[in-house]
């Protein structure tokens, strides 16, 4: 097959991306995007597989059996974790205008620009190997191709001319290509609709002619994995292979593989291109994070049969087995199906060129160049009227630059390494963003020496452990350089730091330089608490998702001009596209045009992303800086805005537990108020009862007197019985009146109680002593069972002898005449003094036990009985033993007689009648 | 928002689970040699859970 061929084919194809890509801008443009959807984001995202994966897996497969899966096993694992962490990062992205992984970093540490600069160094001088590696790719499987039908492996590039090397020209094309599709113009958002378009359509192409190399391997040339792989196990140079320790493997450097892997597919330049600086909505990450996967599975699928499939065939015959995708259609005949998967190859290396160049050329232009022109040419900035065409110029400039560096990495170092082996060297370099990315995201403490001096020392030994032997290897340093590293340090060798052994140079260099970054960028954030910009940046970043989080503009402080901003904003992204965005601005804070905003914080700030999104936002904040006049905050200031997001919440929790307490306290109220109600009623009940009482006797009285005055022949005998009667009616009314009375004043606590030393057996015996003549007149037996001494208490001796008065007269009053027995017993209990008397008369049944206590209420059935009594002795009796601390119930059985009890505390009587005094 | 976190929680928990499964110990019963099928053990073995993983996070996702 002639070149010509191949370069003609190869420029159809890059057309065709390219007719992909301007009608994905065109579409863009018009507001119908084409990459508004979850497929065509998982697709871009597969921009990283790349010829390592098409090639490159095979080659790994071929001389290690499953040592090409952590690649991949890495970032599906860690896809699943995109739901927080990813998912942060795009919302971050979206709210300061992120522009790189450079910018992201830069804006979180305080808008450092030494800090964009470091990780701008890093990411170039790490993915330099990367696209070496896609060139010598691109430039062996050109240099195969030409050759068919014979099957000739590519002499090495340095016995090559420079001028006459292929792979310059590939270099100088691809350059070209990537010119045209990421910098035709400055975009505010720095956003590529049309290259990703591009790139999801490459993504497509190089899985479906992989898919479809593989099935002809596997079945074509073969018949079947089962064929493959039982040809395989009869040879025994093969059959180590199918275990886990072929080729070097062991689990130690698996599991750095994955480790490594899980961070390169989410710190890579181009992933953070694809993955949240192109996002379109963030749904779209729902979706990717199992879709993106399946493609890497997909993609995978075939690799063993078509490496083990490609070591048989070629066995003994010196094919490289990095060009088994390519070699093994051409060994059997198949020469168009060998073109598409040069196709594809090249599809793949365009594919991650443009991204990573891209991706790259924004961060030296933003975080590289700006700075240093801002802070040596501002002068010469100055009188330039529009910076877009310079920006541009940069961008170009950086992208010639990025890609002949990857094509001296190739000449100098490519040749000795296979295409996996380079490619990781990158995957540990940009493993190196980890701690000051994902610390960035979650840590508030983090301050910007911390994460410079972390990235860093992790580079500082990724360099020497790393690159500085890839070079060795390859010649262009001495290979003394590995055993023994700087002369006279053996300890230091670059692959045995500190006489490590065991490891391969990959988990090696992974495990020294992240040990180096994160222990470094802990250490040093922890020197020092953050100064004002840093912690009012790491809220912005870290509380992203928070409502009540200060705004952006929380921070600012100073006053502006809109006709210093509008120009300045103008001069970088072009003036109409700026005066468009003023006005969108001006719409959404609800103001009639570009000249009525206020010159406030917001705008400032507005100002400020608009540039970052197109300069980076550590150049942004320089250049707005000096067209305002501004007052820097001071940390405690700072601290201020941060306390008052915290107030509002402290308030809002403050709020629900006020209502709680109101919730409370309106029950307590409603509670309250049926007690009240309750009381009312019962005052009613009282007063009714009371005249009730009262009416009884008076009528009685009133009928007796009307038949003495009616009727003068009443004789002597009839009168006196009359009389007696109203005498006995009168008294019965002024017992009444007065224990209302009483019974009043002890409820409302004015009750006199003349207190004194008291003997509570000389108190029973003066009750049994006035009530002996009661007994006698019913013929009821009265028992007495008293100690000798008792301990005195401090009371009133009157009331308390109306207290057991009371109990004696109710007792008498309720047993049967003649058959009698009441029986007072006093004793000295451990809680106090007690008297029971108990009586065999009818007792209670519980329901009485209970309403004995009340007022008015009385024993016996009063709907047929002659009431005898008040109704109030009980409870002013309980009244008085309560006043004293004590109680007073009864204990009875219907039917078989009552004891009413009460007992009181000897100590606690004293201590009554003070209060009560 | 609720369904999301909790959405979330079992993507972590599957990333836990992955992370066991292809490493070792786990994976290193499935190293001695043999066929399954006429294809080796420990190649069915890191694929199948590959594909299993995927389809746990799909289902997690989408239902």
């Amino acid at each position: 097959m002639t070149g010509s061929i191949i370069v003609v084919a190869s420029f159809l194809y890059l057309a065709f991306l390219f007719a992909v890509a301007y009608v994905g801008d065109k579409r863009a443009d018009a507001g119908r995007s084409l990459i508004a959807n979850p497929t065509i984001y998982a697709l871009s995202l597969a921009v990283y597989c790349t010829t390592w994966t098409y090639y490159g897996s095979v080659g790994r497969a071929a001389s290690s059996g499953l040592g090409f899966v952590p690649i991949f096993l890495g970032p599906t694992l860690v896809v699943a974790l995109w739901w927080f962490v990813m998912l942060k990062m795009v919302r971050i992205g979206k709210t300061h205008r992120i522009t790189s992984i450079a910018d992201f970093i830069a804006s979180r540490y305080g808008k450092s620009q030494l800090l964009g600069g470091l990780v701008t160094v890093i990411a170039v001088l790490g993915v330099i190997p990367y696209i070496a590696l896609q060139l010598k790719a691109v430039s062996t499987s050109f240099s195969i191709l030409t050759h068919y039908p014979a099957i000739v492996m590519p002499a090495k590039s340095e016995t090559v001319p420079w001028l006459a090397d292929t792979t310059l020209y590939i270099a100088l094309m691809m350059a070209a290509f990537t010119i045209l599709f990421g910098t035709r113009h400055l975009d505010a958002t720095e956003r590529h609709e049309g290259m990703v378009a591009a790139v999801a359509f490459e993504s497509l192409v190089k899985l479906v002619i992989f898919l479809v190399v593989g099935l002809f391997v596997t079945f074509s040339l073969f018949d079947g994995p089962e064929d493959i792989f039982s040809r395989v196990a009869e040879d025994p140079a093969l059959r180590h292979l199918t275990g886990m320790e072929a080729g070097g493997n062991s689990f130690g450097n698996w599991f750095a593989l994955t480790l490594l892997s899980m961070l390169a597919v989410m710190f890579l330049p181009r992933q953070f291109q694809v993955a949240v600086v192109e996002n379109v909505n963030e749904n779209h990450l729902r979706r990717a994070i199992w879709l993106f996967p399946l493609y890497l599975l997909l993609i995978n699928i075939f690799v063993l049969p078509i490496a083990l499939g490609g070591l048989i065939h070629f066995a003994g015959q010196g094919v490289d087995a990095d060009t088994f995708v390519l070699t093994l259609p051409m060994a059997s005949g198949h020469g168009w199906l060998a073109l598409l998967v040069f196709i594809g190859g090249l599809s793949a290396a365009t594919g991650m060129i443009i991204v990573e160049t891209i991706a790259l050329s924004t961060m030296v232009c933003n975080d590289l160049v700006m700075p240093l022109l801002l802070r040596y040419r501002w002068l010469a900035l100055q009188g330039r009227e529009d910076l877009s065409g310079l920006l541009l110029g940069i961008r170009r400039f950086a992208i010639v630059l990025i890609l002949l560096l990857g094509y001296l990495y190739f000449r100098l170092a490519g040749e000795a390494h296979a295409l996996v082996s380079i490619g990781l060297i990158s995957f540990a370099a940009v493993a190196q963003f980890a701690p000051a990315m994902i610390g960035g995201m979650y840590w508030r403490g983090a301050t910007r020496p911390g994460a410079l001096a972390g990235l860093s020392g992790g580079f500082a030994v990724w360099l020497y452990t790393l690159l500085l032997p890839s070079f060795a290897k390859s010649g262009w340093l001495p290979i003394e350089f590995l055993q023994v590293g700087i002369p006279g340090t053996e300890w230091l060798r670059p692959q045995e730091l500190f006489g490590l052994k065991g490891l391969d140079p990959i988990a090696h260099s992974l495990f020294w330089s992240l040990l180096v970054n994160i222990g470094a960028y802990i250490c040093v954030s922890l020197i020092r608490r953050p100064n004002a910009r840093e912690a009012g940046q790491a809220t912005l970043f870290v509380d992203v998702f928070k409502q009540s989080r200060p705004a952006g503009d929380a921070f600012w402080r100073g006053s502006a001009r809109i006709g210093d901003l509008l120009p300045l904003i103008g001069r970088f992204i072009g003036p109409e596209r700026a005066r468009g965005a003023f006005a969108d601005y001006a719409r959404s804070r609800g103001v009639a045009g570009v000249d009525a905003l206020p010159a406030d914080a917001g705008l400032v700030h507005f100002a400020e992303t608009t540039l970052a999104g197109a300069i980076g936002s550590a150049s942004a904040r320089v250049m707005v800086a000096s067209v305002v006049q501004e007052e820097p905050l001071g940390l405690d200031e700072v601290m201020n805005i941060l306390d008052e997001a915290s107030q509002v919440r402290a308030y809002s929790k403050r709020l629900e537990l006020k209502s709680r307490e109101l919730e409370t306290a309106t029950s307590e109220l409603r509670s309250a108020n049926e007690r009240l109600k309750e009381l009312d009623r019962l005052k009613d009940d009282f007063m009714s009862s009371v005249t009730h009482e009262l009416r009884t006797p008076l009528t009685s009285i009133r009928a007796f007197s009307e038949m003495l005055l009616d009727d003068p022949r009443i004789d002597l005998t009839e009168r006196k019985r009359f009389l007696g009667i109203i005498v006995s009616e009168t008294e019965r009314l002024t017992r009444l009146v007065n224990q209302v009375l009483d019974m009043a004043k002890i409820e409302s606590g004015h009750a006199d109680w003349h207190n004194g030393e008291v003997s509570l057996i000389e108190v029973v015996e003066q009750a049994v002593a006035s009530t002996s003549q009661l007994f006698k007149d019913k013929e009821v037996a009265l028992t007495m069972d008293l100690p000798e001494s008792v301990p005195i208490l401090l009371a009133d001796r009157d009331r308390l002898v109306q207290v057991v008065l009371n109990l004696l007269s109710n007792a008498v009053k309720f047993v049967a005449r003649g058959e009698g027995r009441v029986a007072i017993h006093l004793c000295d209990t451990g809680e106090g003094l007690r008297v029971d008397v108990a009586d065999n008369g009818p007792g209670l049944t519980e329901q009485e036990q209970i309403v004995v206590f009340e007022k008015f209420r009385q024993g016996g059935n009063t709907m047929t009985d002659k009431p005898q009594g008040t109704g109030l002795g009980l409870p002013i009796s309980r009244q008085i033993v309560e006043h004293y601390g004590g109680r007073l119930w009864v204990e009875s059985v219907a039917g078989a007689g009552a004891c009413f009890s009460f007992l009181l505390p000897c100590g606690k009587s004293t201590e009554g009648s003070e209060e009560a005094g | 928002m609720i369904k999301a976190t909790l959405t979330g929680q079992r993507l972590v928990a599957v990333f836990l689970l992955g992370c066991v499964l292809v490493n070792y110990p786990v994976l290193s019963v499935f190293d001695p040699a043999g066929t399954w099928g006429g294809i080796p053990v420990l190649y069915l073995y890191v694929f199948g859970v590959w594909a299993a993983v995927i389809a746990l996070m799909a289902w997690i996702i989408e239902c």
